[in-house]
């Protein structure tokens, strides 16, 4: 490993060990990450329990076991949307500038920023999976089913986070970050998230066949429920680098433009 | 070779706002260069670009012998940045800061410990250093923010206005930090609208006005380009006018300021009792006076025909007064 490589690599585990402490000590990045989605699960568990039993429900042993997915879903897109939103913070009380006059690969702050969604992402992961396995929602594939869920979900937390990031540092404000708030709930509802794409009507069906999220949430929910399926797998990982790369190239453009115009 | 060349340096903003207009200066090795201006004159965008965070539209730059644009990542190993208005994050506390900013320059982590903690002893900041930065006062969040901007010893240290929204004393212990630095080499480009600052800390002095040097020179030698003392007369404000034309025979009448008459006298002292005398006989009378030699502030009226204000309000912003 190059000294430089090294050096950055040093200051992206910084930059997200800094990020994910900053979460844990403001409530309300730390809320939607875990509370929000806790509380959705349940509610909807609790509330639309006896849909597994419509015709053409996918074979699920209950519905918080088909749940659980989505909830890791809405949990690491809002870990991306706060990664977005804490970003765009540091921006407007001037952190950004200490950053970009310290001696670093300016595309580190990208990755310290995303390193911290990441782990956040991995996090809650986990965390719905305890919670599952808690209220007897066992997870079919064991401890590999386990890894390759809490897998797409940090990377699908990576690819979400770079979007967030985008939109930070192409408008600096933490207000129109907070604002793709109602897009995410848009878009998840518009996927296999919370129900079968399946048994949706039109022109909902549609958009969630097509969604790239639901092929996300089908390969994380593959992992949890029905064993592993290589094409499953492969679409979400190809949804998950499609999400990657266009959030990264997105969020290079952004620091670009900030190099040149100086925010 | 100078720790700061500049070569008619401009930055055009979109919009075409000319913040910077071809500015030239040089900070020597080991000075401490005082620029000084009032609120959009142009000074924060200047310290932008000499610590590349911001290109230039035009012009050059070298700052510690490298170009801010083609060796921007070297000019940064060579300089230490305290920007206005700290930028600190509320939630870290001090000492995680200053190891963050340690690692940000590449220096080892048992190193960043002991030159972290070194400093925050320095700044007096050692029984604070584990509470966030959130509960710290302005005082001590600017000396934070000074320890942050040494942890890698930097040969240039750009301090954009280290001192508004401070009490005096948290001023005085700052200007002393900055001082002591001097001392040891550290070259300081130090930008302020505080006269007293400039004229207490910086070897040179630069006004811009406008996004334009309008003057540089040492404190003294500019004070005595414009030379002669003035008399600051408070009269009643329906005599103001009248007493115009009765002091203009002494000498040059300045801009008024906060209500006084401002009359130059070439004779100083001694000019002081026939201006009052012939106050006295026009039925002008006087409430107080004050014999000023000339200030930096003097310099700035000069230069630019109007008052370089200083004067707080609650959130520590200083206003421009136009005369």
């Amino acid at each position: 490993m190059s000294g430089t490589l090294g050096a950055n690599l040093r200051v992206v585990a910084a930059l997200g060990l800094r990020s994910v402490k900053q979460t844990f000590r403001r409530p309300q990045l730390m809320a939607p990450i875990i509370v929000f989605p806790t509380l959705l699960l349940a509610i909807q568990t609790g509330g639309a329990g006896s849909a597994i039993h419509l015709p053409g429900f996918p074979p699920v042993d209950s519905f918080l076991q088909f749940m659980l997915a989505g909830a890791m879903m809405q949990s690491l897109m809002l870990a991306g949307n706060s990664g977005g939103i804490a970003l765009a913070v540091d921006i407007e009380m001037g952190f950004t500038d200490r950053l970009f006059a310290s001696p670093i690969s300016r595309f580190t702050i990208v990755l310290g920023r995303l390193a911290g969604t990441a782990a956040l992402g991995a996090l809650s992961a986990v965390w719905f999976l305890v919670v599952g396995m808690i209220f007897g929602a066992p997870i079919e594939e064991g401890v590999a089913g386990a890894l390759v869920a809490i897998g797409l979900v940090t990377m699908s937390a990576i690819a979400i986070g770079g979007i967030g990031a985008a939109v930070a540092l192409r408008t600096g404000s933490s207000s129109v970050v907070q604002g793709m708030f109602p897009f995410v709930f848009v878009v998840l509802f518009l996927s296999s998230a919370f129900f079968p794409q399946n048994l949706m009507l039109e022109p909902a069906k549609t958009i969630a066949d097509y969604n790239p999220l639901s092929f996300i949430v089908d390969g994380i929910r593959d992992s949890i429920v029905f064993g592993f399926s290589s094409s499953v797998m492969l679409d979400a990982v190809l949804s998950v680098l499609g999400i990657a790369s266009f959030g990264l190239l997105m969020s290079a453009a952004a620091l670009r433009r900030w190099v040149r115009t100086g925010g | 070779m100078p720790a700061i060349e500049v070569e008619a340096l401009e930055r055009v903003f979109e919009g075409g706002v000319r913040a910077v207009q071809g500015v030239d200066l040089e900070v020597a090795d080991g000075e401490i260069y005082g620029f000084l201006g009032p609120n959009g004159a142009g000074k924060t965008t200047m310290v932008r670009m000499l610590t590349t965070l911001l290109l230039p539209t035009a012009g050059s730059a070298r700052v510690a012998g490298h170009d801010v644009v083609h060796e921007a990542s070297t000019v940064r190993r060579s300089i230490g940045v305290a920007l206005q208005e700290a930028a600190l994050d509320p939630l870290m506390t001090g000492r995680e800061l200053i190891r963050l900013q340690a690692t940000l320059h590449g220096i080892s982590r048992a190193e960043g410990k002991r030159r972290g903690d070194e400093l925050l002893d320095k700044v007096g900041l050692i029984p604070a250093a584990d509470r966030r930065v959130g509960t710290y006062s302005a005082g001590m969040q600017r000396r934070l923010d000074l320890a942050s901007a040494l942890v890698h010893e930097p040969r240039v240290l750009f301090l954009d206005e280290p001192t508004p929204g401070l009490d005096p004393v948290s001023r005085k212990t700052i200007w002393e930090e900055v001082t002591e630095l001097n001392r040891g080499g550290t070259t300081v480009f130090l930008t302020t609208q505080y006269l007293e600052e400039a004229d207490q800390l910086a070897n040179r002095v630069g006004i811009i006005d406008d996004g334009k040097l309008v003057a540089e020179d040492t404190p003294q030698s500019l004070k005595a380009e414009v030379g002669l003392p003035h008399l600051e007369l408070s009269l009643a404000e329906e005599v103001a006018e009248r007493a115009n034309g009765v002091v203009s025979r002494f000498g040059k009448l300045l801009p008024a300021k906060d209500g006084k008459v401002l009359v130059e006298l070439a004779g100083g002292a001694t000019e002081v009792a026939p201006v009052v005398r012939a106050l006295d006989d026009s039925g002008i009378a006087v409430e107080s006076l004050e014999l000023v030699q000339p200030s930096l502030d003097d310099v700035f009226v000069a230069k630019t025909g109007y008052h370089l204000e200083a004067e707080e309000d609650d959130t520590g912003e200083q206003e421009v007064e136009p005369t």
